[in-house]
């Protein structure tokens, strides 16, 4: 028993550290975002660092998973002669879920282990600690850019990623399930509303925020050496997917219970 | 205390521990203007972790940082921005940003907290350069500059705000005799400049080149502390034994 109390211990104090350090490092970037400069070069920087190289990673990502699905709902369907409604399922499932989960588990990846490893390696070699003795903040030239930057890109790459999520379905519907092109766009114009496509669209900001604060935050605390700059590397991919994946359901059951309201 | 010692730097009874390791215990030494003081002691006795203290990098567990009669260890990351404008600190490897040029590197500080044109600021480094020997680096990326470059870009780097006073921490680790010099030099310049400094070395030629008094940190504390003048003429004790290699 004593054997799992002390590594469970060990966790739970980790996750509370976490918790603490991610809630004291959104507090700086809030208070530092509206109190003086903005690094506008610097976000315009980021945006094309996390946005415009993310772009092919999110549109093979997209398209690959919108003709996948297209084919496993047309194949499931087809036994009972439903393959009709498989562009309305489609539409609503990207809409709705794949393209923003996938996406932002893309970004978490390809964009959370860079800002980790970056910032990580910036603070072995002091270069955290020269922005702060030059007189300015680290918060402010490194922190914000990156946090700002992911909420303007994800929606955007997110927006992107439905469009070709639902042509790859379409592509896949055409020539493997034999439904007409037109037919195919009719219905995924007709049947999915705008509703399925905000409930998605209002994750991305979350989680923006969920890839991009706890990579800066795992970044800003490594101590010493690259051993651990591997290591924040890591976490900050894990528990920024860990976030996406469990806050996509709290949120789908927050947004889910807003529609029903209005 | 700071009027009567005119100091420009006052360490009062400073404490700090990281865990249950106590690195120091009631450090206490000042610096008058102009002066340089040198700071020695054996490795891991806290050397680097008192002066990032002196700019506000590390917050002592205990006791008072006085720079120019001003306690700056209750201050803020906002107060300290006027305390780092005077305070300049010199990283041992230069902590250059290693995505800029050199130019740009210099450029930073000027840019940051003044409004001068692009004009004046590329004169400003162009004149800085001139003057650390390193004429014609603007363009290059700190990846390919030497060691010893790289500090020197980084100490005009500090300088760039023409601080009060310079913290070096060990600005001639692993360097070449000619570097070295060119760091004593540069040093010397400041220093008949009025800039008060404190300077962290095992380096004791550059000790006796440049400094006017020495302190050695001997488990936690000041042990000893010697002027340039009496420590060539009569070393002793502990910091005799430090210097000869005797003591770690």
């Amino acid at each position: 028993m004593n054997n799992l109390a002390l590594p469970l211990t060990v966790f739970m104090m980790e996750v509370f550290h976490f918790i603490g350090g991610v809630g004291l490092l959104s507090r700086d970037v809030f208070r530092e975002t509206i109190h003086g400069r903005i690094y506008f070069k610097l976000i315009a920087e980021q945006i094309y660092q996390i946005g415009m190289r993310s772009l092919p990673l999110i549109v093979i990502t997209a398209v690959s998973i919108g003709m996948v699905m297209s084919l496993q709902f047309g194949l499931g369907l087809e036994k009972f002669g439903g393959k009709l409604y498989v562009p309305k399922l489609l539409a609503v499932t990207i809409l709705r879920e794949m393209g923003p989960v996938f996406t932002s588990l893309m970004l978490a990846a390809r964009v959370g282990a860079g800002i980790a490893s970056e910032i990580g390696s910036m603070v072995v070699t002091q270069q955290i600690d020269a922005i702060r003795a030059l007189g300015t903040s680290p918060i402010k030239k490194i922190v914000i850019p990156r946090v700002l930057a992911c909420l303007v890109t994800l929606p955007i790459l997110v927006s992107i990623a439905n469009l070709v999520g639902n042509l790859g379905g379409l592509i896949v519907g055409a020539t493997e399930l034999n439904l007409d092109p037109n037919f195919y766009l009719l219905k995924v114009m007709t049947t999915s509303s705008i509703q399925d496509y905000l409930s998605g669209f209002a994750k991305t900001f979350f989680f923006a925020l969920f890839i991009a604060i706890p990579s800066c935050y795992f970044g800003l605390n490594v101590k010493a050496g690259t051993k651990e700059v591997g290591i924040a590397t890591t976490k900050a991919v894990v528990v920024s997917s860990i976030l996406i994946v469990v806050g996509d359901f709290f949120l789908s059951k927050l947004f889910w219970i807003v529609e029903k309201m209005i | 205390m700071s009027n009567e010692r005119n100091g420009v730097i006052e360490v009062v009874d400073f404490h700090k521990s990281f865990g249950s390791k106590k690195v120091h215990q009631g450090v206490s030494f000042y610096v008058r203007k102009g002066e340089c003081l040198g700071l020695i002691g054996g490795s891991g006795t806290g050397k680097s972790v008192l002066l990032r203290s002196l700019v506000g990098l590390e917050k002592p567990d205990n006791g008072q940082i006085l720079i120019n009669g001003t306690d700056i260890t209750p201050m803020n990351e906002t107060q300290l921005i006027e305390v780092r404008k005077k305070v300049a600190y010199a990283f041992q490897g230069g902590a250059l940003f290693d995505s800029m040029s050199v130019y740009e590197n210099l450029a930073y500080p000027l840019r940051e907290h003044f409004k001068f044109s692009e004009q004046e600021i590329a004169k400003q480094i162009h004149d800085q350069l001139q003057e650390f020997g390193l004429p014609g680096s603007e363009n290059l990326l700190p990846g390919n500059l030497s060691g010893g470059m790289q500090k020197r870009v980084g100490l005009a780097r500090a300088m760039m705000m023409h601080p009060e006073v310079v913290l070096y921490d060990e600005p001639t680790a692993g360097l070449d005799p000619y570097n070295t010099k060119r760091i004593q030099e540069s040093i010397l310049n400041l220093k008949a400049k009025g800039v008060t400094s404190i300077l962290v070395t095992h380096d004791m030629p550059t000790v006796y080149a440049v400094c006017d008094k020495v302190a050695l940190l001997l488990n936690g504390k000041i042990g000893e502390q010697y002027t340039i003048e009496k420590l060539k003429q009569e070393p002793a004790g502990v910091m005799s034994q430090f210097i000869n290699g005797e003591s770690a």
